[in-house]
């Protein structure tokens, strides 16, 4: 019997593993994404980026120099572990030469790593962790559409400006509030405005009325939301319920897509600052690439993140093209070295803590009256240059910055 | 000034405490009715849950069918659902240890809510609150939204309603009965399977309904139950397993802890309901309420 | 099985051995690490379960804390594996021996909700505690040098070391199945009313085991953690533990091969299916649904029932 169960869980490994796929030196240019399919993150990056890579690709023509161009894709799960063996499957053994999305800042790390040590190159739009271009940088990993620097910092500093100068943080007990936290701390203070209190709350949490009670009684004017996604839109739907936003009070989501916005619906979410990488409303270019996006996703239109994963995507390949190789870091020096100009960049360049700078925008959520129809939400209020949304490279901790 | 926080902010949270206290008795219950009778730990209660919210968006999309008529017609489908579940596939797991029937809607909670992910995606759907119960009132210690004041008033009245039901009238008495013993009350010409499949369509309507109520408040998102079940799981075996008196009360009392925790160790907050069971399952093995198995 | 089957058995275990020695040419070998690693986690848990009939729903605490302090001592420290690996087994018996010491008071469902608590305490401390790095978890750890001249930075040499860890491990948890501590195991499982009139410390030994157990999932965890250089909250969240009473059930409780092969099916659904997207949990809850209804005697036991019956020529599936 022993022995019957021994072969038989034998053949069943065997079966679910299947051979390994050989090792063939050919002229190819693969792409993998890996980004969360299933969790929380799958609206704003998901198979929405996955679309935005193929577009990528097929606006390029499916092929550089001749050589056919793949596309394959994963999800993460957001779990570090299976991002980790995912990424090591694709560099190792299926000759993926670039990873790109990689949301969620935990899985973008243990991706970076692997792609550190193969010498492959990983482009990361959806993740936000500021590390990921400071302590964790490498010469082949890429920080693309946003961090919590741009973003944290872009709306507390307009708020501030609008003379929200008191401020009360709910921040998900994570690094990542803490990070966003930080961020909008620096530029309150900085800007001479006071920061009353905060609350960690766990994450994720459903009722946020217990900690917006707290914040009404700060006095603060402005209660910052160190969160993100669900976490987020429960506390904005509750604040207006409990009549906060009415006394006064005013909302900054430090982190806030537009499927957030989507999901909160106009009359709740109005008037809301913002701080965006992308917004498909802005100009011909967005708008013609939000066209056939939509059309090949039931409608829904492209998040910061997918627009930065199209971008990214189609800057490498512009770079394996001049530097005719897909060999790592001679692509990614061919990346630093040309400009980005796309729909979603205008002169972005990238630096040499892998940070590619561009225009980040202010925004402001529309009432219901002022909108058109799904998905027209914002009005940028102002461009924000790349030089001042992203944190100076002077003050980068990235080891391969000159200094 | 208690515990370092003015009084007002004190009873300002221990509403609130209440009002949670509310969504978590009515999940309990019908968790701890299914386990009573049927002797299976429902993880499919939190998806049940999402589905009844699900359910008030849909029809209000699709059909126009506003909040009060959802309050009816979500716990009847997904009522009607979770008896097709019970006679299709729990029932055939109830001579086996009570592992299996947890193993079972374990995977049935994870198609459940794979299955509105699919569809829906993720960011969850804007449900407004009904136009009867917008506004709300100024208590003094805090401001108290009318919506929330009608969750009480509901989740209280089905709750006493649930327990005079299962108390006090001659249906009640036979489910009690099938509980200590079934063969016996079979013996008795009573239709026990009928009576199991009804009493699990009841309990996840109950779970259907809090989905409901939740709706308008919290963002009707497939994932809004997956976090829940652990919590109403422990609030069940703190009241004792089975025992619904103990899950009511449990419910309200948890949500007053809970508040306290916001108030004064918010990263807590979701962890001290795990302290409490641990330490009252050690001191008392049954739970509040209940009687060891 | 027993005496009857020894040489066979013997024979069955070598060619296995045979079989996972030449894997690595022929299957990826990170995913055989992970395999191995889960097949150890769930093994450890058997023994708990399938051999002492005690269902922790908080496993996860011993396997995740270990890798934290496998990551950490690793990482931070900068010792040699063999001390990190040490470092985290001994972290996690000690674990063991604090939360068993009260939750063995406990039966049943009880027990496992016991377990359940102290496993979310536990993941909170994971959240506070500044050296666990929050959600971003523990990474770029080293795989550093065996004993201090062995390089586990080559994928094979790390495999044929998971390997042999594995290996010896299950010998070990064997050996004490088959041992009189176990035999006294299985008289508690069976009927703990009768073992008590015996005469025997019965708590005594369900500490025993509950703390073996802990120590052989610590070990898992430790060696997870030198495979993916990387220790996250994903692995103590209560999600993990409910992953390994799946990968047990699957497998098949209180066989020796059962719960690996659950495990390795289990690790296989997730990272081939990762590819399916969105339908990977689905998918998953699918076979759970399944198995539960038509495999309930695990695979291997289903599959073992079946071939005897078509050995003795009745067919009968």
């Amino acid at each position: 019997m022993m022995i019957r169960k021994t072969i038989l869980g034998t053949v069943l490994s065997v079966l679910i593993f299947g051979p390994v796929h050989a090792e063939i030196a050919n002229h190819k240019v693969k792409i993998g994404v890996l980004t969360d399919m299933s969790g929380p993150y799958s609206d704003l990056a998901g198979q929405g980026s996955v679309m935005a890579a193929q577009m990528a690709i097929e606006d390029f023509g499916g092929k550089v120099n001749g050589w056919p161009v793949e596309l394959v894709s994963a999800d993460h799960q957001s779990k570090a572990d299976i991002a980790s063996a995912i990424a090591r499957k694709w560099y190792e053994n299926e000759e993926v030469d670039a990873i790109a999305d990689l949301v969620t800042t935990a899985a973008a790390r243990a991706v970076r790593e692997v792609a550190k040590e193969k010498g492959k190159v990983d482009l990361d739009s959806g993740p936000g962790s500021l590390p990921l271009t400071n302590d964790w940088c490498s010469a082949t990993g890429f920080h693309w559409t946003y961090d919590n620097y741009a973003t944290a910092g872009g709306t507390a500093t307009a708020v501030i400006k609008q003379g929200g100068t008191s401020w009360f943080f709910l921040t998900a007990d994570y690094a990542f509030g803490h990070d966003l936290q930080a961020q909008a701390e620096r530029v309150v203070k900085a800007n001479g405005g006071s920061v009353l209190g905060s609350v960690r709350h766990p994450f994720p949490s459903s009722d946020f009325s217990s900690f917006l009670l707290q914040a009404q009684s700060s006095g603060a004017k402005i209660i910052g939301l160190a969160n993100a996604g669900n976490d987020t839109i429960n506390a904005i739907k509750q604040a207006n319920e409990f009549g906060i936003t009415k006394n006064g009070q005013s909302i900054a989501g430090l982190l806030v897509f537009i499927t957030d916005v989507h999901s909160l619906g106009l009359e709740t979410a109005k008037g809301m600052l913002l701080t965006t990488g992308f917004y498909w409303d802005f100009d011909e270019g967005t708008r013609a690439f939000a066209k056939r996006f939509g059309a090949r996703m039931n409608g829904k239109m492209p998040t910061m993140v997918q627009a930065g994963v199209y971008s990214s995507v189609s800057h490498y390949l512009k770079a394996v093209q001049q530097a005719n190789t897909t060999e790592g870091i001679r692509v990614a020096d061919k990346m630093r070295e040309i400009p980005i100009n796309d729909f979603f960049a205008k002169n972005g360049k990238i630096r040499a803590d892998g940070r590619m700078v561009h225009d980040m925008y202010l925004a402001e959520v529309k009432a219901p009256a002022e909108s058109k129809g799904p998905w027209d939400y914002y009005k940028i209020l102002r461009t924000i240059p790349g030089d001042e949304a992203f944190r100076p490279l002077s003050e980068s901790t990235c080891p391969l910055v000159k200094k | 000034m208690i515990f370092g926080v003015p009084l007002q902010a004190l009873l300002g949270q221990l509403l609130l405490g209440l009002i949670n206290g509310a969504f978590y008795a009515m999940l309990s219950l019908g968790l701890a009715l299914i386990f009573g009778l049927l002797n299976i730990i429902n993880f499919t209660h939190g998806a049940l849950y999402m589905a009844g919210a699900f359910a008030a968006w849909l029809v209000l999309t699709y059909l126009g069918i506003g909040y009060w008529g959802a309050l009816l017609l979500a716990p009847l489908a997904v009522g009607l659902f979770g008896m097709l579940l019970e006679r299709f596939l729990l029932s055939r797991l109830y001579k086996l240890d009570h592992l299996y029937g947890l193993l079972l809607t374990f995977g049935l909670a994870l198609v459940i809510e794979g299955g509105f992910r699919q569809l829906y995606g993720v960011s969850g759907m804007p449900y407004p609150v009904p136009k009867e119960l917008q506004g709300g009132w100024n208590l003094g210690v805090m401001y108290l939204p009318i919506y929330r004041g009608w969750v009480v008033v509901v989740s209280a009245s089905v709750c006493l309603g649930t327990w005079l039901l299962v108390e006090k009238t001659k249906l009640g008495s036979y489910l009690r009965a099938a509980t200590e013993n079934r063969a016996l009350v079979q013996a008795f010409g009573i239709n026990v399977p009928m009576m199991v499949t009804l009493t699990f369509g009841f309990g996840v309507a109950l779970a259907a309904l809090a989905g409901v109520l939740a709706a308008p408040i919290y963002s009707v998102n497939p994932l809004m139950g997956s976090n829940l079940i652990i919590v109403v799981f422990a609030v069940v075996v703190i009241g004792g397993m089975g025992s619904m008196g103990g899950a009511i009360i449990t419910s309200f009392a948890l949500g007053l802890v809970e508040g306290l925790t916001k108030l004064l160790y918010p990263e807590a907050a979701s962890t001290i309901i795990f302290l409490v069971m641990a330490v009252l399952l050690l001191v008392k093995p049954a739970g509040l309420f209940g009687k060891e198995r | 099985m027993g005496g009857l089957w020894g040489k066979r058995e013997r024979l069955a275990m070598l060619l296995l051995l045979l079989l996972a020695l030449v894997a690595p040419f022929l299957v990826y070998p990170v995913f055989l690490m992970k395999g191995l690693c889960f097949a150890l986690f769930a093994s450890a848990f058997n023994l708990l379960l399938g051999y002492s009939g005690l269902l922790s729903f908080g496993h996860a605490m011993f396997f995740g804390f270990a890798a934290y302090v496998t990551a950490h001592m690793g990482k931070v420290w900068g010792v040699n594996p063999e001390w990190a690996i040490l470092g985290g087994v001994v972290t996690a018996a000690a674990l063991g021996l604090l939360t068993g010491w009260l939750a063995i008071r406990r039966t049943g469902i009880y027990f496992a909700m016991v377990t359940l608590a102290f496993a979310q305490m536990m993941y909170f401390v994971a959240i506070q505690a500044p050296f666990t790095h929050g959600e971003d978890g523990i990474q770029g750890v080293p795989r550093g040098r065996l004993f201090g001249f062995i390089d586990l930075g080559e994928s094979l040499t790390l495999y044929y070391f998971v390997l042999l860890v594995f290996v010896a491990s299950l010998w070990f948890l064997n050996r004490v199945v088959q041992s009189p501590f176990g035999q006294v195991l299985k008289a508690i499982r069976d009927n703990e009313q009768r073992a008590i009139s015996l005469g025997y410390a019965v708590n005594r030994f369900k500490l025993l085991a509950f703390v073996l157990s802990a120590a052989f999932s610590g070990l898992a965890g430790s060696m997870k953690c030198q495979v993916f250089q990387l220790a996250s909250l994903a692995d103590v969240h209560w999600h993990s533990s409910g992953e390994v009473v799946l990968m047990t059930l699957l497998g098949g409780i209180g066989s020796l091969m059962g719960p690996a092969v659950g495990a390795f099916l289990v690790v296989s659904i997730e990272n081939y299916f990762a590819e399916a997207g969105a339908w990977v949990t689905i998918i998953q809850g699918g076979i759970f649904v399944f198995c539960v209804l038509l495999f309930r005697a695990g695979i291997i036991g289903t599959l073992s029932q079946w071939l005897k019956g078509l050995y003795s020529g009745v067919g009968k599936a």
